[in-house]
């Protein structure tokens, strides 16, 4: 797991990852990017932000949608999906225990959890990938609760939003993850006929089969400031190559400058601004502006479909 | 060691030269020995039969990227007539590791659209060894919505190892080519099949896979990750490709039981290599079946039907 992630991640990151600190685990969290050391609750308010670097750190999937979401009315869709090893995957260690692991460790059955809810007041339907869960890989159920989330805002014509941080397709589901591509993107191809609206959001990092699929068929393909984004990883792409690679290569600001996104947002502006261009392509007024950014996480239960 | 044959394959080869050598020497001299021919010629069908009885699953991903494997190029000039090759992505360049064109299958006309390696090292290299870059799977899409256009049902022909990694690729949107290609390919209102004929690999063999039918030749291969890639990944060195095509279940007969290869088009003993015409022939009349099952259908029910074997949950599609 851990060389998995070292092949998507820049080696800046890497290396840092690997020094070890005396900082108690817990109250202080240390910058990836720029290495401060910052006070968690403080980081939090700043929805994971780095006050110092503006460095976008990485958020779970219930967190990411807890920021999106306004916190009443949430319901979540397809919560009891659960994977299911039909291969029989073993590597180094059974896949069936690789599952249990990350159930464990992430509190998720597998790497997608979608929510219907409202955002500034708009109803849509937002799925967030969980990158801590086999590193946000697509199986079999990543590709079904996507369908399921798509043909909610299908049947109900309202908007799809995906944060999207992934690995790629989920190696121990082999052929079956190849084919969540096809069946992501064939639905997706759905909601553009239809004309309903499907925003991806793009957070670091998203390669592989995620990348070549759902991810990059957004009406709009937004992304966060300095993400990692790509079809093929830095690492295999350098030995393919065999040269040293453009300096910010990958990164959201090489992605806008070659035409593949929309847009860069601040996680700050995210909510708002999305909301703002739905609120457009779905015939409804300008949602009202929002001062602080929401972060509270909400204490409004959730109910399950 | 003849580098047109695989480690297991060697004494087949040495067996094949042996009976060269003795008909050589038949023709210098009086001497008769077409009998110990036939008995060597015998010898060298039961010694493949056995050999290749008994394969495993990294021995057929190796026989799927046999140096001397037929590709696409080849199947058209022995199933199709009146081919006319069309290039480019009309944004960029022509991408050559993907070919196609319209073709005529027994008079009925088709586009047909596959990856293409090359066969020596120059050719290799125009090629780029068959991994495609965006405007490849981009030329694809234009003719495949060509195809559409004119009702003529589209036959790809996968052969990758991938997608090419490389920087322009990367920045000329390898991820949207492909993506992009899924999303289309999946409302063609044209039958569609696909026929793995060597590597069937990743995205980058999907993205022109997109279909009604999917075929796979016996030896070919089809997975999310090559056996190396995977292997160094999850068992940390690609020393372990043959435990990680195992695992992963890479082959044609795995497809099938898993639902997703439709139908498996048996090769040629020895595989397809040893004998192309054969394999061209069985390949066109299980080509010719599907595309007579498929036109039967309405185009819309033909599309409702490729809708839901792409959406289907669980049940191995």
């Amino acid at each position: 797991m851990s060389n998995w992630l070292d092949k998507i991640m820049p080696s800046m990151i890497r290396s840092e990852s690997k020094q070890r600190t005396s900082v108690p685990e817990g109250l202080w969290k240390k910058c990836p990017k720029c290495g401060a050391f910052l006070y968690r609750p403080e980081l939090e308010k700043n929805l994971d932000v780095c006050p110092k670097c503006e460095h976008h750190l990485r958020l779970t999937a219930r967190r990411r949608l807890d920021i999106f979401l306004d916190p009443e009315g949430r319901q979540e869709i397809a919560a009891d999906l659960e994977p299911v090893d039909r291969l029989k995957f073993k590597d180094s260690k059974r896949y069936k225990d690789r599952l249990a692991q990350n159930q464990k460790a992430t509190g998720e059955k597998d790497a997608l959890v979608v929510m219907r809810g409202k955002t500034l007041g708009i109803p849509l339907v937002a799925c967030a990938f969980e990158f801590n869960f086999l590193g946000g890989s697509m199986g079999q159920v990543v590709g079904e609760k996507f369908v399921r989330a798509a043909n909610i805002a299908l049947e109900e014509r309202i908007p799809l939003v995906c944060f999207s941080a992934s690995g790629g397709a989920r190696m121990q589901e082999a052929i079956l993850s190849l084919m969540q591509m096809a069946k992501t993107a064939a639905v997706l191809e759905k909601l553009k006929q239809a004309g309903v609206p499907y925003i991806s959001v793009l957070t670091d990092p998203v390669f592989g089969g995620v990348s070549a699929s759902l991810a990059m068929l957004g009406d709009l393909n937004i992304a966060e400031p300095y993400a990692l984004i790509g079809f093929a990883g830095p690492r295999v792409i350098e030995q393919t190559v065999r040269e040293k690679l453009p300096e910010g290569f990958q990164r959201s600001e090489f992605l806008l400058e070659h035409g593949a996104i929309d847009m860069i947002l601040h996680r700050h502006e995210l909510r708002e601004r999305i909301a703002c261009v739905l609120a457009k392509f779905t015939g409804q007024p300008k949602p009202a502006h929002e001062e602080a950014p929401h972060y509270e996480e909400s204490q409004v239960p959730v109910t399950r479909d | 060691m003849n580098p047109n044959y695989l480690d297991f394959e060697q004494p087949i080869a040495d067996l094949e030269a042996k009976i060269e050598e003795l008909r050589l020497v038949g023709n210098d001299t009086d001497i008769n020995i077409t009998d110990e021919i036939t008995r060597l010629k015998a010898k060298s069908v039961s010694l493949t039969e056995n050999i290749f009885s008994d394969l495993t699953p990294w021995d057929i991903a190796r026989v799927a990227r046999h140096p001397r494997r037929p590709y696409t190029l080849d199947y058209i000039d022995l199933m199709f007539d009146d081919f006319d090759e069309l290039h480019g992505d009309r944004r960029f360049a022509d991408d050559l590791s993907i070919v196609g064109g319209t073709a005529r299958l027994d008079g009925q006309p088709v586009m047909v659209i596959g990856h293409q390696k090359g066969r020596e090292i120059r050719d290799k290299v125009k090629r780029n060894f068959g991994m495609p870059r965006p405007e490849g799977y981009r030329k694809a899409l234009r003719l495949m919505e060509m195809a559409e256009r004119f009702r003529l049902p589209i036959l790809t022909f996968i052969d990758t190892p991938g997608a090419y990694p490389g920087i322009g690729a990367e920045e000329r949107g390898q991820s949207e080519a492909i993506a992009y290609n899924l999303a289309v390919m999946s409302r063609l209102k044209t039958p569609v099949i696909s026929t793995v004929v060597g590597e069937g690999g990743s995205g980058g063999a999907l993205a022109i896979g997109v279909c009604d039918r999917l075929y796979m030749l016996q030896y070919a291969t089809y997975s999310v990750i090559s056996p190396e890639g995977c292997a160094s990944i999850l068992w940390k060195s690609a020393e372990y490709a043959a435990q990680a095509a195992e695992a992963m279940g890479v082959t044609a007969d795995r497809l099938q039981e898993l639902g997703l290869a439709d139908r498996v088009v048996t090769e040629p003993l020895g595989g397809a290599h040893r004998d192309m015409a054969a394999m061209a022939v069985s390949l066109k009349a299980a080509l010719k079946d599907g595309l007579a099952e498929l036109g039967k259908l309405p185009l819309d029910e033909l599309v409702k039907r490729r809708y839901e074997r792409l959406t289907a949950y669980d049940t191995g599609r």
